[in-house]
C-alpha cells in the first residue's frame, strides 16, 4: 500500500489532499448556512433547528469528528506546503512586483487559514464548549453577538473566510485537473459568488442579532 | 523614434556560488532606445572593461527569444514588465530617461548562482531525464499519416511544447515552483499518442524528481503563466494533476 502514501506525499498529492478537504469546508459552510439563515426567523425557529439538528445523535458525532480528520489535514498539510515554499526560495528578492496573476486571497491563502484555525478555536469555545444545559443555544449565540466586540470579530473572521474561498473555491478544481475551456470561467464566476453568500450570509447575522433582533 | 537615455542600475553581483552577493550601482548613459535590454549590459560591460573592473556575468545565446538561455528578473518582474517575451526581446524604448532598474538573477533553491545573474537551471534538464521523452523501437519508418492526430490536439501539444526552458516560471513563482515547466513537458507528450505508452510511468518520475530538486509547491498563483515568454497556460498544471492522478490512482505503474 506504499503507493497511496508515495502518490499523497508528492508535490502534487498534497495540493490535492487540500482541494478535496477545502471542497469538504465548502460543503460544511453551504450546509452550516443554510442553518443559520434561521436565526432570522427568530428564537423558535432556530431552537427549533437546534433541536432537530441534535436529534440526529450518533449522525452528529461522526459529522463532527469527520470535520475534525478533515480539519487536521487540511491545516497539516497546508503548513508542510507553507514552509517547503519558504524554503524553495532562501534568498529573497529585493524587488518584488506581480505579474497580475496574483490575487488578494491568493497571495494571503497561508494567513487568512491561520487567522481562520483561530478564529474557529474561538467560535467552538464560546458556542460548543460552553453549558448548554441553563440556556438554549439562541441564548448563547445572542449573548455573544450582541456584544459589539464580539461581533466585530465575526464579522472580521467571515470577510477573512471569504477571502480565502475567493481563491480556494476555483483552485480546488483546478488542482483537482477541472480546467476546461468552457468551464473553467464558470467555476471561477462561482467562487466569487460563493465566497460572496458566505462572507454576506454569515457577515449579516451579528449584525442582525446585535442590531435588528 | 529613437532617442538616447540615461539609466541608474543596480546589479546582482556575487563572485560564485557560495559567497555573498549585493546589489551593485552603475550608470548606463546615452543608451539608444532601440537597444535590447542585453544590448544596454553590453555597452556597460564594455564600460567596465575599460575601467579594468570585472563585467557583469550574464546568461544568453541567440538573442532571438527562441533559446532560452537569456533571463534576470527586471524591477520585480522576470523577463522585465513586457508580456510574451524574453528578457533579449525586451527593448529600451520601454524605459525612460533617469529610470532606476534593479536586474536580479532567477531566485530559487533549486537554482544556484554560478556568477551574477548566470544561474545553474540544470535542474530543469533532471526532469526532462527522468521521462521527458519517448522510447522509439528501431525498425521501417511507418507511413507519416497512419496515426491521425486532430488538429486541436497537435496544437495544444504545440503550445505546451514551445516552452524553451528559461525557468522564468520558476523564477515568478511565489513558491519557486517548477510546475508549469514540467507540466509542459509532460503535456506536449501526454497528448499525443507516441507519449501514451509511457504516460503513467512519465508522470510518476517527473513528478518526484522535481519534488527532489527542492522546488517548491504550486498554489495556483498564475504568476507563472502571466511571466511565461511563451504564454503557456496553467491548463498544462491541470493536465498535469489528472496525468498523476491516472498514473498514482488507476495505473499498475508502482
Amino acid at each position: 500500500m506504499a503507493w497511496i502514501t508515495e502518490t499523497f506525499t508528492t508535490s502534487i498529492g498534497k495540493k490535492i489532499l487540500m482541494a478535496l478537504t477545502g471542497l469538504s469546508f465548502c460543503g460544511f459552510l453551504t450546509v452550516h448556512l443554510i442553518g443559520n439563515l434561521t436565526l432570522y426567523g427568530g428564537q423558535d425557529l432556530f431552537n427549533a433547528y437546534v433541536e432537530h439538528l441534535h436529534s440526529l445523535g450518533p449522525l452528529i458525532i461522526v459529522f463532527e469528528w469527520g470535520l475534525l480528520l478533515l480539519a487536521i489535514i487540511h491545516i497539516l498539510t497546508g503548513s508542510i506546503l507553507f514552509f517547503q515554499n519558504l524554503k524553495a526560495r532562501p534568498v529573497r528578492y529585493k524587488v518584488n512586483k506581480n505579474a497580475g496573476g496574483r490575487t488578494l486571497g491568493s497571495a494571503t491563502m497561508p494567513y487568512t487559514g491561520f487567522i481562520l484555525l483561530l478564529f474557529i478555536i474561538f467560535h467552538l469555545l464560546d458556542f460548543h464548549f460552553v453549558d448548554h444545559t441553563t440556556q438554549t443555544v439562541y441564548q448563547i449565540v445572542s449573548n455573544s453577538l450582541s456584544q459589539i466586540g464580539l461581533a466585530t470579530v465575526y464579522i472580521f473572521a467571515v470577510v477573512i473566510a471569504a477571502i480565502h474561498i475567493s481563491h480556494g473555491f476555483w483552485s480546488l478544481f483546478q488542482t483537482l485537473g477541472a480546467n476546461h475551456p468552457k468551464y473553467m470561467p464558470l467555476i471561477k464566476n462561482i467562487g466569487i459568488l460563493f465566497s460572496l453568500l458566505i462572507g454576506i450570509g454569515f457577515g449579516f447575522i451579528p449584525i442582525f442579532i446585535a442590531f435588528i433582533a | 523614434m529613437t532617442k538616447n537615455i540615461n539609466l541608474t542600475l543596480k546589479v546582482w553581483r556575487q563572485k560564485g556560488p557560495n559567497v555573498k552577493g549585493r546589489l551593485e550601482t552603475y550608470y548606463a548613459n546615452d543608451i539608444s532606445t532601440d537597444m535590447s535590454f542585453l544590448e544596454m549590459i553590453d555597452v556597460v560591460n564594455e564600460q567596465l572593461t575599460l575601467e579594468d573592473k570585472e563585467p557583469i556575468a550574464f546568461d544568453h545565446d541567440c538573442r532571438e527569444g527562441i533559446c532560452g538561455m537569456c533571463g534576470a528578473v527586471i524591477n520585480g518582474r522576470a523577463h522585465g514588465p513586457e508580456k510574451g517575451t524574453t528578457l533579449c526581446q525586451l527593448h529600451m524604448r520601454h524605459f525612460s530617461d533617469k529610470d532606476v532598474i534593479v536586474i536580479e538573477p532567477w531566485r530559487a533553491r533549486a537554482f544556484k548562482i554560478i556568477k551574477d545573474l548566470v544561474v545553474d537551471r540544470s535542474a530543469l534538464d533532471t526532469i526532462i531525464q527522468a521521462g521527458g521523452y519517448v522510447s522509439v523501437d528501431t525498425g521501417g519508418a511507418q507511413d507519416a499519416n497512419s496515426i491521425a492526430i486532430p488538429q486541436e490536439i497537435a496544437e495544444l501539444a504545440m503550445d505546451a511544447a514551445a516552452c524553451i526552458g528559461c525557468g522564468a516560471c520558476v523564477a515568478a513563482c511565489p513558491n519557486a515552483s517548477a510546475m508549469l515547466f514540467t507540466s509542459a513537458k509532460i503535456s506536449q507528450l501526454a497528448l499525443l499518442p507516441q507519449g501514451k505508452p509511457e504516460a503513467a510511468l512519465r508522470a510518476i518520475a517527473m513528478v518526484n524528481v522535481m519534488d527532489k530538486l527542492g522546488f517548491g509547491n504550486c498554489t495556483n498563483e498564475k504568476e507563472c503563466e502571466a511571466e511565461c515568454p511563451k504564454e503557456i497556460s496553467i491548463i498544462n498544471i491541470a493536465r498535469m494533476n489528472r496525468e498523476f492522478l491516472k498514473a498514482g490512482l488507476i495505473s499498475t505503474v508502482k
